[in-house]
């Protein structure tokens, strides 16, 4: 065995090495708790089978039952990052395991990338059951070029509200997260038009939800997956919203490191 | 010598509370230091800065004269999690490859778990561990990047005494092999069986830094207790003592040489009955060192 002395410069291990180690970790431990990964798959599609399915306006109708579908994507991916990233976060960060990782030669690069690729590959695997049942029970339909636009837009549209769950778990203790993340997912989805589209709303709700990321976002997912063009604003708000919440998420990022102490 | 932690003038507050107070420490390549302190003394917040887990408000910390917040300087620092902290659902195989990967020339998983006697643990979730198991799997993540510094925060809290032995036979033979190791506990024992050198905190600041035996004559505080119609501060004045508690014709004195305390009462020829000699704890200790008087606050 060679033993090295402490004047030799050890080499870095490759950042891509240490993301795959680090989503590999994070896969892991979300893998074993299976209620949360049951829980995520399960939701929107229960959804889809009890508000779209039984409703022949909706699952009849090509263009609805196509916007319906991307409704609830995007609301399977606005839970997923909300409780990936709020409550996981919040849960992480009492564990005294979190302290030791990051007394590990891995930066926050690292960490918090190998976090948003196992929420980007459960936000990804909580859609295939639903494409699934609406191409199966609906008329729901889209070619494959669209298919792959519609999940782009759908991560797209989902990004402010990881960056507004971390901002909550970074912030927050796990309990109040899990509070909040409800708090904040069911309304903003409602409201957004997630479960019922917003034409069914009535004239103050509809107009007033063009102000809200959830709003913003499905009608852009909308206007990918069915050509109806969403109102002007949509992209703005959406961007609008990104931006102010990763400010949140970077200020609740610093000020947790300065908190935490034993 | 190579010098492989530097702490310069270090202070850190947390809100109203001052965890450090102006600490300087050297450390040199292989050397094993201790350090000894009550709760709430500082050492687990001088041990985090020294782990870059956060920066000082004012001073310097380096280790291998590189800032450890940098993740570059850490590819040579192991730590141990706290006893509680694995996560539960993972398995031991998996936790140990876990932390491998973050180093560029790290044991086998088969060496760290041998090192500690986890071999046949290898499968099993953490969750499910013993305390003893959890504690020498905590202490063995520390190792398996085989780095050259190590620092362990009361790494043996809560074994038995076989388990105890174990784990320090464990570190010995690691530190044979040059490494520098940095530990803190409660347990003058575990520091009386490890260290080389020791350094004892108190109140945010470093109250003694030297050799084992010599830190040891002034940690081994006695107790004297006598009846006497002396005034309190004619007895404060004799050898070593650091204490003086009094009630009535009641004293109780700590010093730091009985030996002498008795010698000079009697040669002073000050009246005395029911002399009385005895231990005390290390807390105790650790406040004589500090300068407290007769608060009987000890830190549990």
């Amino acid at each position: 065995m060679t033993t090295p002395t402490a004047s030799t410069v050890p080499t870095r291990i490759p950042p891509l090495r240490l993301v795959a180690l680090h989503t590999r970790f994070n896969m892991l431990e979300t893998v074993r708790i299976p209620i949360a990964v049951i829980g995520n798959l399960l939701f929107p599609s229960l959804a889809m089978v009890f508000f779209v399915v039984p409703n022949p306006a909706v699952a009849g109708e090509p263009a609805v039952a196509t916007a319906a579908v991307g409704q609830l994507a995007l609301f399977s991916v606005m839970s997923a990052f909300l409780f990936t990233f709020g409550t996981g976060v919040a849960e992480d960060r009492a564990l005294p395991f979190d302290a030791y990782v990051r007394t590990l030669a891995a930066g926050a690069g690292p960490r918090l990338a190998g976090r948003v690729l196992t929420g980007l590959l459960f936000a990804l695997t909580s859609l295939v059951p639903l494409l699934v049942l609406g191409r199966l029970l609906t008329e729901a339909r889209a070619d494959a070029g669209t298919l792959v636009l519609g999940v782009g837009a759908v991560l797209g549209a989902g990004l402010p509200f990881l960056m507004l769950g971390l901002a909550i778990g970074y912030r927050l203790s796990s309990k109040a997260a899990i509070a909040v993340v409800q708090l904040v997912l069911f309304p903003l989805a409602f409201a957004g038009g997630l479960f019922l589209p917003p034409e069914m709303f009535p004239g103050w709700l509809a107009g007033a939800s063009e102000w809200l990321p959830s709003r913003a976002g499905r009608d852009l997912v909308v206007e990918t997956v069915t050509g109806v063009a969403a109102y002007p604003l949509a992209l703005a708000v959406l961007v609008g919203w990104g931006v102010v919440f990763t400010v949140l998420a970077l200020l609740a990022y610093r000020r947790d490191e300065g908190r935490r102490f034993h | 010598m190579q010098t492989i932690v530097s702490v310069r003038g270090a202070r850190r507050t947390f809100g109203e509370v001052v965890a450090l107070d102006g600490v300087d420490l050297e450390v040199g390549e292989g050397e094993l230091v201790g350090l000894l302190g009550p709760n709430g003394a500082g050492k687990t917040t001088l041990l985090s800065l020294i782990a870059g887990l956060r920066r000082p408000d004012s001073g310097t910390v380096r280790i291998f004269g590189a800032d450890p917040r940098l993740p570059a300087t850490r590819l040579r620092l192991g730590t141990t999690p706290q006893q509680t902290g694995l996560p539960p659902t993972l398995k031991v195989g998996e936790v140990v490859d876990f932390v491998a990967g973050h180093y560029p020339d790290p044991m086998s998983r088969e060496e760290a778990l041998a090192r500690f006697d986890l071999t046949d643990l290898v499968g099993r979730q953490t969750g499910g561990l013993s305390g003893g198991q959890q504690r020498r799997l905590a202490v063995a993540l520390s190792l398996v990047g085989r780095p050259r510094l190590v620092l362990l925060d009361e790494p043996t809290t809560g074994l038995d005494v076989e388990s105890r032995r174990a784990l320090w036979q464990a570190l010995r033979d690691y530190h044979a092999d040059g490494a520098t190791i940095l530990l803190t506990s409660h347990y003058l024992e575990e520091v009386e069986a490890l260290a080389e050198r020791v350094v004892v905190i108190g109140a945010g600041r470093v109250l003694v830094d030297g050799a084992l035996a010599d830190v040891l004559s002034q940690v081994r505080v006695r107790r004297v207790s006598l009846r006497t119609p002396v005034p309190a501060d004619r007895l404060a004045a004799l050898p070593g003592v650091t204490e003086v508690e009094t009630d009535g014709e009641s004293h109780r004195l700590l010093t730091t040489d009985s030996d002498a305390l008795v010698t000079a009462l009697v040669r002073a020829d000050v009246p005395f009955r029911a002399l009385e000699v005895s231990g005390v704890s290390l807390e105790e200790a650790f406040l004589a060192l500090t300068g407290a008087t007769t608060t009987q606050e000890v830190a549990a």
